[in-house]
């Protein structure tokens, strides 16, 4: 465990930022720029000391920083402190001022079991999110997870994340994370709290725990499952919630009236011709996004020239998603409408006799369309609705699935694991009512932020306030540990052991990657404390979970091979076996008028989803699909509305519920359905940390708990008011340049390419230095990205970030024009502004062969290298940035200023030790994850063999769940990447310009014009 | 005092005699008296005193942009990625072109014997000096990592590293570095003899010591002008070329590259061109205060004022031409990201830029026609100042402007100054008035010898 010393480094090193917790409320300016010292005010230091005189403090320091804990921290310090003696930094505030080191730093003893210093090592554990739990593989670079990959074992990953996944890594590291237990704001012990809780247990022990209330985020764990069962022995009359912004209430109750059974549909998307989705993201906001991407672009794989018999899509949603970027047949339409869109659906298919009247005449068109292809697939069709829908949809959409045979095929109803708490927005509105009636007492909340993102009307905040006794479990001192009295340290999924079950019932265990880097504790030893064992460890009480139920007849055998696979041969949710035609549902009612009345609904951010990644630097950086918007949560509002309501993109507006009101600015977004509104959740965090506070707006409030995520009807006012947003890409078109070619299904069967894009390749010989000649290696490196799969879902963007160290440049560096990503996704608008055509395009480096960045280097910086690679010898480079003026794809970043955060410490540890982290004045850029290259040909050298193809995979490619990526040896005649770039498909972006890139693209099989084509390709 | 009264009467008169290149009633010993007076009386107008204290505070402000440029970086700047090239390098082209006009006064129309330029040379080459400093430090100062930048000297290393010859920021430094050295040389090779003259008539010791040295031992023997004559005019015609290639190598940093815009043949005799429009320009605006000032409207006369604005209103002619031409050969190239650069050099963020630039540029220089507004020293002024800014305008245009929308619309930016980016300007252009105000107080701003020259020729003529 020679992670130790380097966690308790960290320990010291962060005792500055114990309690940093900011006096939330108010917005601050979101100025989030990379962290400077200036955020550690000094009197955080004057009230350390204080405290120090405290016995109590004096012993938690003393446990705090145990013997040797320093050795790592010393000399790190040292430099900062050399480092910081330039005088600007010196005016704000030197942290690194402190003692020279006083020990020695001792090599290892003993050599720990495989570790070869300098090679990362690969453990599998998993992901607890949202209701399921993603099989992830982690790097460790000695003791230190510095990469997340998928866990190509694990059905619910299959080698590939989401930005989510990618996002977890950089919150272990996060140095705002709460460090300390905490009661009513002051530092406490674990015994002090201990000696808390027996207090109010025996209390509660002697009424059964009737006034005692358990919310909990997660139900995956089997091992807390059973703790919750044991809990409910010992206080039968406790009552458990379980809390979840992004829940799907209206999923499991209807499934559950249907089936008897909680359980939500598992599709089927890889048998499924023909598929329709009504206000669903299923390929980004679903807990089987990743296999469903897998199994969805496995159908639209148009590369090979053999490829026939590609799925169909229609989506119907009120704001481009993913999903919808996806679609062949995209109706942007209010969400209300739904309901009656479903029937339409249903009574053109003959499903009901009903007849319903639709006014708009495109949702009829669009209707219709998807009528007539879903007759000609019965039973590899599949339809689907999402979260936002009410039951009433869900019940239509099952008996059509039932009525076009396609249940069991296509459509599958997985059971949902773990105990039958009420659905979350059920339980916490009954948990509101018990505390506004005083029948509470204690409330323990494990996990979650309740106070934060639970409907605003049932006001959780100002009652728990006033709650005998409440614990707050978190990752961050956040909202809801404000208003709780204890407040206790989570430990990250990557510091604690656990298991968790994932929405298809793969089951894995949750390994920890390195020692907790703070004195956190985990649920597990929580829960426990509350069964009455106080010091337990959660290692030994998954293990022994495990041993008592799993029934392995060589259960150390078997637990080690569970560490190695990550995924358990068990399956914790079954399928439930459905029969019968179903019966037609009650029709649903209309809700409103749309075409009056503006709509507001809700999403999940794509980024920092509910609120959780806000004080993530990557999350909040990250571009959204569509917008381009970073560091802020605008309301996407239709062209057509901004017009009518006379506004533009920054426009604060006046949102009016009826429960509250809300400011916030709009972002004009083509595609939006004419009458809607849409707010992603999570922004305007007031207790996240540093870097998300105050960032984005807080749209909670309007949330409901009757309401959650439509409100039919809302009034909006301008308010003559502005907020900048900060947006990484300004212009929507195309503008005649075509850096996304597509082509129709005819042409693509037919092997034509529409003539105006041939005339536009070069000539081959047109060069006045003849770059080729030098291309001499054995391996030529190039990269094909098939735009046919790519859904757009910015996990390369991560991916890439977290590989190759790429800094966070804030908010207003990106408002500048310097955000630092090396792979970027671009998009595009196509046709009407109200509903247009969507394309995404990922742009890494071309690695061009004919590079003219090379050309205009004076220094001879960034060159080639045999292999085609162009590469960035930052050590060269002396920043004149011509490179990039002469760069027609702007695909290099430049360190206009310091952007790497080499001073925080904690951060130190989460860097990748294989790539150079960048000073300011030096130009960087894509290198096609050089390091991995060496490192796969420095093994195959050792080995004295050949370099498999697809051996090698750059950071972008591994994680994309879509395989849109490849990468590898254009010289090698059966590569992938050569076959796919001898498709007639195959283009060079801007390949007129003579750069000859090695990045191609795979030109977009359109999706077909509205209505037209659909017919003839039966 | 009945001869000061004559010669008043003759300047009064000899202002209907604007083709003369030297009043009548300049004598040897005045000329001689009136420009040596300049630097040795010691006492100098308040108007020396205000112009170089503002030269001298925005200097201080420019000390203090790079000082805190040096410790935080270029990113205090307004450029990003696309425009990662901003004022730094517009400031520089417009420098260095603004350097052109010393030179070409002082070799080019020496060799064409062009008798109008003898009372002028010496302050355009001094102001070419002090512009190509003023130049020659942007390209250090826009460095990410300008203590680097010795890395494109191709200097004997450890590692064996040389410059990258292709690059045409390699071929700027030798062209920059190359016409600085000549541009001195050429400047202190004709200051020789007007040192020996101060040196004669300095009445400090410290001034007769200073210019002592300077002087290099001259005592006018004829050997000495001889050897003189053959070294000035070897300077001259070396310098010649140089004032055609700085600028060429120049406008290659644009050429060379592939962005629309900027990949133009056109570039180099456009970019020559624009150099000597400028610098004529800038000759102009800090001669005609100081002609006033100082009183030399009889050494420095209506003939000189006039010569000068018909080589501005020539060259920007040919401007003009390049803006024509640029825009034809868009259209006519049939390239879709040529055409669209042209169509948002007009009409897109920047449009408002370039027709300013146009007005200033072209437009009011149009006035030069007119014999009496290039003859006007107040008109000339204006309408010199005028081209001055349209010349940075125009470089604004070609750098920023093409860069903020390339190839791919997705990666489409903005550029904003901050500041920085001002201070850093003004603060350059403080710099440069602080050397001309020092230089005017230090060395004799026109030769003395050949202004006599002109007197001797005239006195020949009349008898």
């Amino acid at each position: 465990m020679n992670a130790v010393n380097a966690e308790n480094a960290v320990n010291a090193e962060n005792a500055d930022y114990a309690v940093t917790a900011e006096s939330g409320g108010e917005r601050s300016a979101p100025n989030a720029g990379h962290r400077t010292p200036k955020v550690i005010t000094p009197f955080l230091w004057g009230s350390l000391e204080e405290l120090a005189n405290d016995p109590e403090f004096a012993r938690w320091l003393e446990r705090e920083f145990s013997d040797g804990a320093s050795e790592l921290n010393d000399p790190v310090a040292r430099r900062k402190f050399l480092k910081l003696m330039g005088a600007s930094l010196a005016l704000m505030g030197v942290t690194g001022c402190r003692r020279p080191p006083q020990q020695k730093i001792v090599p290892y003893l003993d050599q720990p079991e495989f570790l070869v210093s300098g090679r990362p090592l690969f453990f599998a554990t998993a992901m607890p999110f949202n209701g399921s739990a993603t099989g992830l593989l982690v790097t460790s670079n000695e003791g230190r997870p510095t990469k997340v990959e998928g866990n190509s074992g694990h059905p619910l990953s299959l080698g590939a994340t989401s930005v989510f996944e990618q996002a977890s890594l950089l919150t272990l590291y996060d140095p705002d994370r709460s460090k300390t237990i905490t009661h009513r704001g002051q530092i406490e012990t674990w015994e002090n709290l201990i000696a808390a809780w027996l207090t109010e247990q025996d209390q509660q022990l002697a009424q059964q725990g009737r006034t005692l209330r358990f919310v909990i985020d997660s139900m995956v764990s089997p091992t807390a499952n059973w703790q919750i069962g044991e809990l409910q022995k010992r206080y039968p009359a406790a009552k458990w919630y379980y809390w979840e912004p992004v829940s799907q209430d209206s999923v499991i109750e209807s499934h559950q009236s249907l089936l008897g059974r909680r359980a939500r549909p598992e599709l089927q998307l890889s048998t499924a011709d023909m598929i329709v989705a009504f206000d669903n993201d299923f390929l980004l906001d679903s807990p089987w996004r990743l296999a469903y991407t897998r199994a969805f672009v496995g159908r639209r794989n148009y590369q090979r020239t053999n490829f026939s018999n590609p799925n169909r899509l229609f989506v119907a949603e009120p704001t481009p998603t993913v999903t919808g970027s996806m679609a062949d047949y995209r109706l942007p339409v209010a969400g209300a409408l739904i309901g009656e869109l479903v029937q339409l659906v249903a009574a053109k298919l003959g499903v009901s006799r009903t007849n319903v009247e639709i006014q708009d005449s495109e949702a009829a068109a669009w209707a219709e369309e998807c009528a007539n292809r879903l007759k000609a697939s019965r039973g590899r069709s599949l339809i689907t609705a999402g979260y936002r829908q009410p039951p009433a949809v869900h019940q239509w959409v099952h008996a059509i699935n039932a009525w076009l045979g396609n249940v069991g095929k296509t459509v599958n109803y997985r059971a949902i694991y773990g105990p039958s708490f009420p659905p979350p927005l059920k339980g916490i509105s009954e948990l509101g009512q018990d505390l506004g009636s005083g029948q509470v007492d204690a409330v323990v909340i494990l996990g979650g932020n309740p106070v934060f993102d639970a409907p605003a009307d049932i006001e959780l905040g100002k009652k728990l306030s006033r709650t005998r006794f409440t614990l707050h479990l978190s990752l961050f001192q956040d909202e809801t540990s404000a208003v709780c009295q204890w407040h206790v340290p989570e430990n990250h999924f990557l510091e604690s052991w656990s298991d968790a079950v994932g929405s298809d019932g793969s089951t894995s265990i949750v390994q920890p990657l390195i020692a907790p880097l703070y004195s956190g504790y985990s649920r597990h030893q929580l829960l426990a404390v509350f069964q009455g064992q106080v010091s337990v460890q959660d290692y030994d009480l998954v293990r022994e979970y495990w041993r008592s139920h799993a029934k392995w007849n060589d259960f150390e055998k078997q637990w080690r091979r569970a560490l190695s696979d990550g995924v358990l041969p068990v399956n914790s949710a079954d399928l439930i076996p459905v029969e019968g035609p179903a019966k037609i549902p009650e029709s649903v009612s209309r809700i409103n008028q749309p075409s009056q009345v503006i709509e507001l609904s809700f999403h999940p951010d794509p980024a920092i989803w509910d609120g959780r990644f806000a004080n993530n630097g990557w999350a909040q950086e990250l571009p959204k699909p569509f917008t381009r918007v970073t560091w802020d949560n605008p309301a996407l509002i239709s062209p057509a509305l901004a017009k009518e309501l006379q506004i533009k993109s920054g426009d604060i507006v006046e949102i009016r519920t009826n429960s509250g009101k809300l400011e916030i600015p709009v972002w004009i977004l083509p595609g939006q359905a004419k009458r809607t509104i849409s707010l992603y959740l999570g922004g305007g965090r007031y207790r996240s940390g540093h870097l998300g506070n105050g960032v984005g707006f807080n749209v909670y409030p309007l949330r409901t708990a009757e309401r959650p995520w439509l409100i039919p009807e809302v009034q909006v006012q301008k308010t003559h008011r502005f907020h900048q947003i900060v947006s990484t890409q300004f212009h929507h078109a195309m503008h005649e340049r075509e850096p996304v070619q597509t082509r129709t299904y005819e042409e693509f069967v037919q092997q034509v390419v529409p003539p105006g894009q041939l005339t536009r390749k070069p000539e081959p010989d047109q060069t006045l230095y003849d770059f080729t000649k030098m291309l001499t290696a054995e391996h030529q490196w190039g990269m094909v990205i098939n735009l046919n799969t790519c859904i757009g879902c910015n996990a390369c963007i991560l991916a890439c970030q977290s590989e190759n160290n790429i800094p966070v440049v804030g908010r207003d560096q990106v408002w500048h024009g310097r955000i630092m990503h090396w792979i970027r996704v671009d998009r595009y608008f196509e046709g009407e502004p109200d509903s247009p055509k969507l394309y995404h395009q990922p742009v890494p480096c071309m690695h061009c062969e004919t590079a003219p960045c090379e050309l205009v280097c004076p220094v001879e910086a960034t060159n080639h290298s045999a292999e085609g690679l162009n590469q960035m010898i930052y050590n060269r480079c002396i920043g004149t940035r011509f490179c990039s003026n002469n760069c027609p794809y702007k695909v290099r970043r430049f360190n206009f200023l310091q952007f790497a955060d080499t001073k925080t410490p904690s951060f130190q540890l989460g860097w990748n030790p294989e790539v150079t982290v960048r000073a300011r004045g030096v130009m960087e850029k894509c290198s096609y994850c050089v390091q991995r290259i060496r490192t796969v040909q420095s093994d195959a050298e050792k080995a004295n063999r050949k370099i498999q193809d697809g051996e090698i995979v750059p950071a972008c490619a591994q994680v994309c769940p879509a395989e849109a990526i490849t990468f590898g040896d254009i010289k090698d005649q059966g590569s992938l990447v050569t076959q796919l770039k001898a498709s007639r498909l195959n283009y060079g972006l801007l390949a007129e310009l003579n750069t000859r890139p090695r990045t191609t693209y795979l030109a977009k099989v359109a999706p077909e014009e509205k209505g037209k084509k659909v017919a003839n390709q039966g | 005092m009945p001869e000061t009264k004559l010669l008043e009467e003759e300047i009064v008169k000899s202002s209907n005699l604007p083709h003369l290149l030297v009043r009548p009633g300049e004598t040897l010993e005045s000329a001689s008296a009136k420009i040596s007076g300049i630097v040795l009386t010691g006492k100098h107008p308040p108007f020396w005193w205000v112009s170089f204290g503002i030269g001298f505070i925005l200097l201080m402000g420019f000390l203090y942009g790079t000082i805190i440029l040096f410790m935080i970086g270029v990113g205090i700047w307004g450029i990003n990625i696309p425009v990662a090239w901003g004022f730094a390098i517009v400031n520089f082209v417009w420098w260095i072109g603004i350097g052109h006009a010393g030179t070409f006064i002082s070799a080019i129309l020496l060799l064409l014997a062009q008798k109008w330029r003898n009372s002028i040379n010496r302050l355009a080459e001094a102001m070419t000096l002090f512009a190509v400093a003023c130049a020659g430090m942007f390209p250090l100062l826009h460095l990410g990592r300008p203590w680097t930048f010795f890395w494109i000297l191709p200097y004997p290393n450890t590692m064996g590293l040389w410059p990258q010859f292709r690059s045409p920021l390699v071929w700027d430094v030798f062209a920059v570095c190359t016409y600085f050295t000549v541009s001195l040389i050429f400047w202190y090779t004709g200051l020789i003899p007007d040192l020996a003259t101060m040196r004669d008539r300095a009445r400090t010791r410290f001034a007769k010591i200073g210019f002592g040295i300077l002087s290099l031992g001259w005592r006018g023997s004829a050997i000495h002008w001889k050897h003189y004559q053959t070294v000035y005019l070897i300077l001259a015609g070396l310098s010649t070329p140089l004032v055609l290639s700085v600028h060429s190598v120049v406008s290659a940093d644009f050429a060379v590259a592939v962005l629309p815009g900027w990949h133009t043949t056109i570039f180099p005799p456009f970019f020559v061109a624009g150099a000597i429009y400028s610098g004529f320009a800038m000759v102009l605006n800090i001669m005609i205060p100081l002609r006033y000032v100082y009183r030399l409207e009889s050494l420095i006369t209506e003939r000189h004022l006039n010569c000068m604005a018909n080589v501005m209103l020539v060259t920007g002619l040919m401007v003009g031409y390049g803006y024509v031409m640029e825009t034809f050969t868009s259209w006519y190239s049939g390239d879709i990201f040529e055409q669209y650069m042209v169509i948002n050099r007009s009409i897109g963020p920047y449009g408002w830029v370039y027709w300013f630039l146009i007005l200033v540029n072209i437009v009011i220089p149009q006035l030069l026609w007119i014999r009496k507004i290039r003859t006007n020293p107040v008109s000339l002024f204006f309408v010199a100042l005028s081209i001055n800014v349209g010349m940075w305008l125009e470089r604004f245009v070609i750098i920023i402007v093409s860069l903020h929308r390339d190839f791919l619309p997705s990666s489409w930016g903005i550029f904003a100054p901050t500041g920085w980016d001002w201070l850093i300007l003004f603060g350059s252009i403080g710099l440069f008035c602080s050397l001309v105000f020092l230089f005017v107080r230090f060395l004799p701003m026109i030769p003395i010898f050949e202004v006599k020259e002109i007197i001797v020729e005239r006195q020949e003529e009349a008898a």
